[in-house]
């Protein structure tokens, strides 16, 4: 064990490196990219943390973990023990582990982030829960006793998952209901295998499941059954969690030639359908040899780094703005840099050009240069008059976001909506305009992360025990 | 997973199955659809309602062999079970009162008109149905739409059975005979309901068509369903799947439907070379037209 060391020489420790695939090995496969970090590494990371009393680094967390509290488990090498601490507010520790931006939350809190590197509190989020795991040291949280009420989640994306592992515990029936027929949501659906690995999801899914949750799959609520029928059904409470909905396309001609698919459609088939693997399952992807995704998001990110492993010679960003304008994190951006995509900044497409087949075969685009500031604070893209281009592509893959979805709210009366189709709630309880009626995730926000969703999940968590334990109607 | 009740074959490539999924069959109205997985490394496949028994909880789809998904549902036994059946998705068809009603149903498109010309005959309307296909041995429920029809008009393509040519030929003989048709429904190869809408439009009766495009999830996230109606992008599976016959661009319809074309044969011949698959005589032969069996 390393021995408590003084805050100066912790100081002196390099922030520990994660171990990843090299990138013309993993160009070719649809394996996780890090490796994780060893034990040592671990311990010698954890070594780093300097316990601040104030821990501004929780405040960065939508989840508040405990993070001095884990990471000090970790110097005491009880890995286990490190990620039972997490699990006490976060249900979801490998998957947050591994997609969250903590460059932006708990890392940027960190003191040490002032003159040195922030410690890598993902990279032993991560360790700790695949320790956990893969040592089969996972332990089904103790739950309250029952209390007799029955809530019902609508979505098994991060959000209803954060609900559904927080009132379980505290002793509440859960059920989840997923449109798909996997659980999971955006985990399974949309991040891909080499981000994270679909076996993490299920055996996050499988814990809730030994602890009590009831997971309804391949159930459209708001078609099979509406909000109101599932209060008739005797569910007390009802959190809706349903993400993101209709994609959003360019509205240019040609956008209906073969070869263009929203991300949603691309990563649907290549994740959840799992057809990046063609000799096992039936559902066909296209694989494109020069391959343009629009847009500068995490998704894009995702977009085009898949479209790489699937066999592209050329796979673009194209992106309207500039570099310093993608909402990709960092992280992503660098790794896709290192797989050889090649970035079309300040680009817009205006039109698609098929063969006589109806497929996609050419883009043509104009260049771009920033304006003055938008609504979004970002600088305006603006097209420059006569810079038309070609460029040669048999794939698009349209990332530009995504409206909502309106299968709950048509159906569901006195269901408060924005402009946008979101679900209005109560920024302090995420509840919505109906009475024991809550909601979450990118449904109330549109797209953001994760962690935002799982952070939604857990205040809509504590008002929903509020809501139930202060006598609900039955 | 549901639990298949029967899956017998009504054709030379066509297939009858009947599912229990009780709570969706409570939900489900005709011109909805489901979407269906057969095993766990399949595919989800978009399926037109055939048939609703809500007494016993059974879903009807009539589909035919096409390609390696609907070859492997017809190895289904009967008492077996398909990995999921997900719905009712899409919207109902639009049913009111306009005194007469006519159904048409093409090939493989006679079923999902079945339930619709239940309904147009509960809300109380004169119901014609024009059934057709390519030969007497394709046809199925003549005995269903008779039973629900106070007109049934059926036809092949090579006359063995009722009128000799194209329900579009029925139906525009009805039309300038003066039958006061007031809204149609037509369901169908693309082509055929191609060919409708475009004789409707000439007597100007209002025409719905069902369209069948590519899907993923069928809850409006992937869109890859997306059909052109009247200029602008829909999403078949929740604006859809019944349009305005009068504004959907066919051509992009037909062009979106082949895009896995040479996938799907490539899947398809792979199965069939499969000895153990257990495949009918009828599907083991199955061909591509204009393409020779080797």
């Amino acid at each position: 064990m390393i021995e408590k060391i003084e805050k100066k020489e912790r100081m002196k420790i390099k922030r520990a490196e994660m171990p990843a695939q090299k990138p013309e090995d993993r160009v070719r496969n649809f394996n996780e990219v890090p490796f994780g970090l060893t034990a040592e590494q671990a311990i010698t990371e954890a070594a780093r943390c300097l316990e601040c009393k104030k821990a501004p680094c929780i405040d960065g967390c939508p989840v508040e973990v405990d993070i001095p509290g884990f990471i000090n488990l970790i110097l005491e090498k009880d890995f286990a023990g490190a990620a039972r601490k997490i699990k006490q507010t976060n249900s979801l520790p490998a998957v947050c582990g591994r997609v969250c931006p903590q460059e932006e939350q708990c890392e940027i809190k960190c003191v040490l982030a002032k003159k040195f590197k922030p410690v890598a509190i993902g990279h032993l989020e991560r360790f700790v829960a695949d320790y956990e795991r893969e040592n089969n040291l996972v332990q089904i949280p103790a739950v309250a006793a029952p209390t007799g009420k029955k809530v019902a989640i609508v979505g098994s994306g991060p959000a209803g998952l954060t609900v559904a592992g927080d009132l379980i515990k505290l002793g509440h029936d859960v059920t989840v209901f997923e449109a798909l027929h996997k659980p999971g949501g955006v985990l399974v659906y949309g991040i891909p295998e080499f981000r994270l690995p679909k076996n993490i999801v299920q055996a996050e899914c499988d814990v809730l499941k030994d602890t009590g949750v009831k997971f309804e799959n391949s159930t459209v609520i708001g078609k099979m059954e509406t909000i109101d029928e599932l209060f008739e059904m005797g569910f007390d409470a009802i959190f809706i969690g349903t993400g993101a909905g209709l994609p959003n396309f360019m509205g240019i001609p040609g956008e209906q030639l073969i070869g263009i698919y929203s991300a949603n459609e691309y990563l649907t088939r290549s994740n959840l359908m799992r057809a990046f693997d063609e000799n096992d399952y039936d559902t066909p992807i296209i694989r494109g040899k020069n391959v343009a995704v629009l847009g500068g998001g995490n998704t894009a990110m995702d977009a085009v780094r898949t479209s790489k492993r699937l066999g592209a010679d050329h796979s673009y960003i194209v992106y309207r703005r500039s570099e310093a304008e993608m909402p990709a994190r960092a992280e992503e951006i660098h790794h896709a840099m290192e797989e050889g995509i090649e970035f079309h900044m300040l680009t817009t497409p205006i039109k698609f050009i098929g063969d006589d087949q109806g497929r996609v075969v050419q883009m043509e685009c104009l260049n771009m240069e920033l304006g003055p500031p938008d609504d979004s604070g970002r600088r305006r893209p603006v097209p420059i008059e006569g810079s038309n281009f070609i460029m040669d592509v048999d794939l698009v893959v349209v990332a530009i976001g995504n409206s909502s979805n309106p299968l709950i709210q048509s159906t569901t009366p006195g269901l408060e909506t924005n402009r946008w189709g979101n679900i209005t709630v109560n920024p302090d309880t995420m509840q919505t305009s109906r009475p024991g009626v809550y909601a979450g995730g990118d449904i109330v926000t549109g797209g953001a992360t994760v962690i935002l969703a799982a952070g939604a999940g857990k205040k809509a968590a504590r008002a929903i025990h509020t809501y139930l334990s202060n006598g609900a109607p039955k | 997973m549901p639990r298949v009740v029967d899956n017998i074959q009504i054709g030379p490539l066509t297939w009858k199955m009947r599912v229990e999924v009780p709570r969706l069959v409570a939900k489900a109205k005709a011109g909805q659809f489901v979407i269906i997985r057969v095993n766990e490394q399949g595919e989800r496949v978009p399926m037109s309602i055939a048939g609703l028994d809500g007494e016993q909880g059974l879903l009807t789809v009539i589909y035919q062999v096409v390609g390696k998904t609907s070859a492997l549902m017809t190895t289904v036994e009967n008492g077996g079970e398909i990995s999921d059946c997900v719905g009712p998705l899409g919207l109902a068809s639009h049913v009111e009162n306009w005194g007469t009603a006519c159904v048409v149903g093409g090939g493989i498109g006679i079923a999902p008109v079945y339930p619709i010309a239940q309904a147009y005959k509960e809300a109380g309307n004169k119901v014609i149905s024009i059934i057709g296909a390519r030969s007497k041995d394709i046809l199925f429920y003549q005995k269903e739409h008779g039973e629900v029809a106070d007109e049934l008009y059926v036809c092949t393509d090579d006359g063995s059975e009722g009128h000799h040519g194209f329900v579009s030929d029925v139906l525009v003989k009805l039309l300038k005979d003066g039958a006061p048709i007031k809204m149609i429904m037509a369901i169908g190869p693309v082509p055929m309901m191609r060919v409708v809408a475009k004789v409707t439009k000439e007597f100007e009766v209002p025409t719905w068509v069902s369209l069948n495009p590519l899907m993923v999830d069928g809850t409006g996230m992937c869109g890859g369903c997306r059909v052109t109606v009247g200029g602008e992008t829909k999403f078949a599976c929740v604006d859809g799947p019944d349009f305005d016959g009068h504004l959907v661009d066919f051509d992009v319809l037909t062009s979106r439907l082949n895009a896995y074309k040479d996938q799907e044969r490539k899947a398809m011949k792979k199965l069939l070379e499969d000895p153990n698959c257990r495949l009918t005589k009828a599907v083991r032969e199955f061909t591509y037209p204009g393409e020779n069996k080797a």
